[in-house]
């Protein structure tokens, strides 16, 4: 069984402080990182590896930068990395971004899965997954927490919803993402470290992928960002002082105004 | 459209490196440098102080569509089992506001088995026409079937904007949709306001665990997409009255369907799924051991409220992750937030800053939550939580 993870290089938020005075984010010394979400979706193309045998390809898109976060990928124990990059993919929004994608991993082909994280991190769209399996044309499950079985290209998992989970089948190829309850990622180990040192990583450019200019990177993006902006400043702040009981007290009557209890 | 510096202009004072939101701008030689990830929000051409840094408007999308060719609002109203979802009523409610700025009429897109009946519903609450598709087929969320509808109506009836939850559904099938109609799709927005003249959807979304707002347009391209987060919206109000049209729609695409639900499982252990409700009263690490969390749950059921929890809590095991409020769990904005013995890690605040009142529970007195709370409680909430029960059942009698 033949596996494509999608990954992103993101900011570690995690170390991301804002300023509360101008409301901006601190980015000095911010780590890149693989997108967390994208870690659980490692560690399930490697556990499906274990038991059906085949090769864990990591594919993403992004600058020429981007290659360590592949090469963190492999210190897991992916077998091949691929990076889409190309200075035409700059500016991309989530269509654009899902077209260079799929054109890549249509190149890389052969596969019979592929599987994302939930979201990324830094803008949280969870639009990507779901744009890719359409334009490669192959089924999509979003949310999954639960591989239940693969078997005659057909795999079914459990999908988290908002009031519970779905048992759903699928034929294969399809795409998947996966959240955090799926499973624990494994640590690198000391073998994928010396492996990924060595790696030479496969770029494609947008000439490799057949891409077409006017659908790659901000020209090919339907959506633009016309502002940035902090958000306004909270309502008043207020640290309560007195005995709990008083602090209680006036909570509660502010509550009771404001008909919340 | 790109941004550039100008070299000459450039005085190398580093103003636009810290305003850049995406870290796009670095310093080569003393001067800015734009590099690839810029998405030309710029955020750094208001910066400059030395307007050193232009936007230009060259327009380069090839497939530029005829946008006049697009009319109405649409919504997708979501249904659970056939009861309507309630962000269904909201996105009516904001649909109805745009429709009318735009003198447009307002549709719904109503997909699921044995649901007819309740399309009336969605004309009293401001709908104009309803599309309906019931089918067997239908009954059970896919992600095929449903983007199969709406991008079959949508090709064919060509509305200018469609709008649908932020939900597990919105969130899955809008973006399949979005790809196969090659336009502009905007995630979790919390505003949205319409250009009269030109139609252009200006969508305002948190991005950065909502430490900065982002407005996004889809200039060239038509319908224009849009999830809407739950709890931001106003519902419509109900005019049993309102007169409407309900289309009945074949579902004829049956053979494309590549993925079924073989079961439904309910499985939120409370009454209320955290992203529906309207006071959260949510534990972290303070609360000590898996027991503390009746504290939680005796406060919710007494505020007729959700129990939340974040990722510490829920990595200690002391409830299951459907619980999770925050970056890798549910993002939520209930009209009350509780947070008790949570120090309020910005992963935690992403998914909770947005409520309309916070109240902080906290022993030391430093941390970050109370930068959000409204009222913060310095104390220990195993102490502060029976009182608070015991004087909240009081005046709920």
């Amino acid at each position: 069984m033949n596996i494509i993870v999608c990954i992103k290089q993101v900011p570690d938020t995690s170390e991301v402080k804002i300023n509360r005075e101008t409301n901006t984010l601190i980015r000095e010394g911010v780590p890149s990182i693989i997108n967390p979400f994208d870690l659980y979706a490692i560690e399930e193309a490697l556990r499906l590896r274990e038991q059906h045998g085949g090769r864990v390809t990591a594919v993403t898109m992004g600058p020429p930068q981007a290659a360590e976060a592949l090469k963190d990928a492999v210190a897991m124990g992916v077998d091949d990395a691929v990076l889409i990059s190309d200075r035409a993919f700059a500016g991309a929004d989530t269509w654009a971004t899902s077209y260079a994608l799929a054109k890549g991993i249509k190149k890389v082909g052969n596969f019979d899965l592929v599987i994302a994280g939930k979201q990324a991190i830094d803008g949280d769209t969870a639009q990507v997954g779901p744009e890719t399996a359409e334009m490669l044309g192959i089924p999509f499950i979003a949310y999954i927490r639960k591989i239940e079985q693969v078997k005659d290209n057909a795999m079914v998992a459990e999908r988290m919803m908002d009031e519970g989970y779905d048992v759903v089948e699928t034929r294969l190829p399809a795409l998947i993402t996966v959240v955090k309850e799926i499973n624990q990622p494994r640590l690198p180990s000391l073998k994928g470290k010396m492996k990924a040192k060595g790696l030479k990583v496969t770029t494609l450019s947008c000439k490799d992928i057949t891409g077409d200019e006017n659908q790659c990177g901000l020209k090919g993006s339907p959506t633009k960002v016309v502002k940035i902006f902090p958000p306004a400043p909270r309502g008043q702040r207020e640290i309560l002082s007195g005995t709990i009981e008083e602090q209680i007290g006036f909570v509660a009557k502010k509550l009771k105004e404001q008909a919340l209890i | 459209m790109s941004v550039q510096v100008i070299p000459d202009k450039c005085t190398g004072c580093e103003t636009c490196v810290s305003a850049c939101p995406f870290g796009a701008i670095e310093m080569r030689d003393g001067k800015a440098f734009i590099t690839e990830a810029c998405t030309v929000c710029g955020a750094c051409v208001e910066a400059c102080e030395s307007k050193a840094i232009e936007k230009t408007e060259e327009e380069g999308t090839a497939a530029a569509k005829d946008l006049s060719a697009y009319q109405g609002v649409w919504v997708f109203a979501e249904q659970h089992k056939g009861g309507i979802s309630s962000v269904s009523f909201e996105l009516l409610g904001e649909g109805r506001k745009l429709a009318d700025k735009r003198k447009a009429k307002l549709s719904a897109v109503f997909i699921g088995h044995g649901i007819k009946d309740k399309a009336k519903e969605l004309i009293a609450h401001g709908a104009d026409i309803v599309y309906v598709a019931d089918d067997p087929a239908l009954k059970d969320f896919n992600d095929d079937s449903y983007s199969a509808v709406l991008t079959t109506l949508a090709a064919l009836h060509k509305p200018e904007i469609i709008l649908a939850g932020a939900t597990a559904i919105g969130r899955s099938f809008f973006p399949k949709v979005a790809a196969k109609l090659y336009t502009g799709l905007t995630a979790d927005c919390t505003v949205l306001d319409i250009d009269p003249e030109t139609g252009n959807l200006h969508q305002t979304r948190p991005a950065f665990g909502g430490n900065i707002l982002a407005t996004i347009v889809t200039p060239h391209h038509r319908p224009q997409m849009a999830t809407v987060r739950h709890k931001v919206m106003k519902k419509a109000e109900r005019n049993a009255s309102r007169k409407g049209d309900i289309v009945e729609v074949k579902f004829t695409t049956a053979g494309d369907v590549r993925t079924r639900v073989l079961k439904t499982v309910e499985e939120v252990s409370e009454t209320v799924n955290i992203s529906e409700a309207d006071i959260i009263v949510a534990g972290g690490r303070g609360m000590g051991t898996a027991k503390n969390f009746h504290l939680l749950e005796e406060l919710a059921k007494t505020l007729g409220g959700a129990v939340g929890a974040t990722r510490g809590a829920v990595d200690e095991g002391w409830i299951p992750y459907s619980h999770q409020v925050g970056q890798t769990g549910k993002t939520v904005c209930p009209k009350l937030y509780i947070a008790a013995g949570i120090s309020g890690a910005i992963q935690h605040l992403a998914g909770m800053q947005s409520s309309d009142v916070i109240i902080a529970i906290n022993k030391d007195p430093n941390a970050p939550i109370f930068s959000v709370a409204t009222y913060g409680i310095v104390g220990d909430a195993l102490e502060v939580l029976p009182l608070m029960i015991r004087k909240f059942k009081e005046i709920r009698g």
